[in-house]
């Protein structure tokens, strides 16, 4: 499954690093990446490599370079199937116990 | 375009055809399922284009012209505010790129040429991968996602 990709690309604290420079600056080139982790470029190109197999990243060759971007939309989907689901639980609960003790100041 | 641009670059594979997920973009009543708008435009090079909220209202939200159209592989358009539609400057561009890949479609959305720091680039880098898997999850499994839901406000308070 897709989802399993996802997870498994996110379970390295390199491969989330690469993903947060992404997020700062998007369309960088390997190079400018490696500039900010202590690695070898080969394995730099293994993460992404990984990152790009989960669909987390994407890139686009502009002339001699390649540029990597943030592809965050395989995140939105593990958003929408595992923690939005939750979440909504949680404000559901909120909004019951929010008209109950309103309820009761009422009676006041 | 003078100041600082940036681009996004938004990727997902969609099990459906070329021809599906073209029309998913370009047909108003089937955007309106999974976007909460619709684009409205008679799809010619040079025609205006407009991003329609599909209610009772039918707000123009942002307008802009159509650069290239070659379905069901590539369509090309500008972006921006309904507002600022006669300000070249406040074009940005979004290009969709389909590619047949295995049994399903490579749908590449490029939006480029944004001002960086812009509110539209803000908005659309939190709007794109809402209804790019909006799209997705209708198309594979006919269930659309809430492009208007929101964290902070409970379905249940309504």
């Amino acid at each position: 499954m897709d989802d399993d990709k996802t997870f498994k690309a996110l379970g390295d604290p390199t491969r989330r690093k690469l993903l947060d420079l992404l997020c700062e600056k998007n369309g960088q080139t390997l190079g400018q990446l490696c500039e900010h982790l202590d690695m070898k470029r080969q394995s730099v190109t293994q993460h992404i490599g990984l990152l790009e197999e989960a669909n987390l990243v994407s890139t686009v060759k502009r002339g001699r370079e390649k540029l990597h971007f943030l592809n965050p939309v395989p995140l939105q989907m593990v958003y929408e199937r595992w923690i939005r689901k939750f979440e909504q639980q949680r404000l559901a609960l909120l909004h019951d116990l929010k008209t109950e003790l309103e309820g009761e100041n009422d009676e006041q | 375009m003078s100041s600082e641009t940036v681009t996004f670059v938004y990727v997902t594979y969609i099990r459906a055809t070329p021809e599906k997920v073209f029309e998913a973009i370009t047909r108003p009543e089937i955007a309106a399922r999974y976007w909460g708008h619709e684009n409205v435009s008679d799809w010619k090079v040079g025609s205006r284009w407009e991003h329609v909220r599909a209610n009772d209202k039918r707000e123009v939200m942002l307008a802009g012209d159509v650069v290239e159209i070659d379905p069901p592989k590539r369509l090309v358009i500008s972006w921006a505010n309904q507002s600022d539609y006669d300000n070249p400057d406040k074009h940005s561009r979004v290009t969709f790129d389909l590619v047949p890949y295995e049994d399903m479609v490579k749908l590449t959305v490029t939006h480029d040429e944004l001002e960086a720091g812009s509110g539209m680039a803000e908005g659309i880098s939190r709007g794109w991968p809402l209804v790019l898997s909006s799209l997705k999850s209708y198309l594979e499994t006919d269930e659309p996602m809430d492009v208007f839901a929101n964290p902070c406000a409970t379905e249940s308070a309504a």
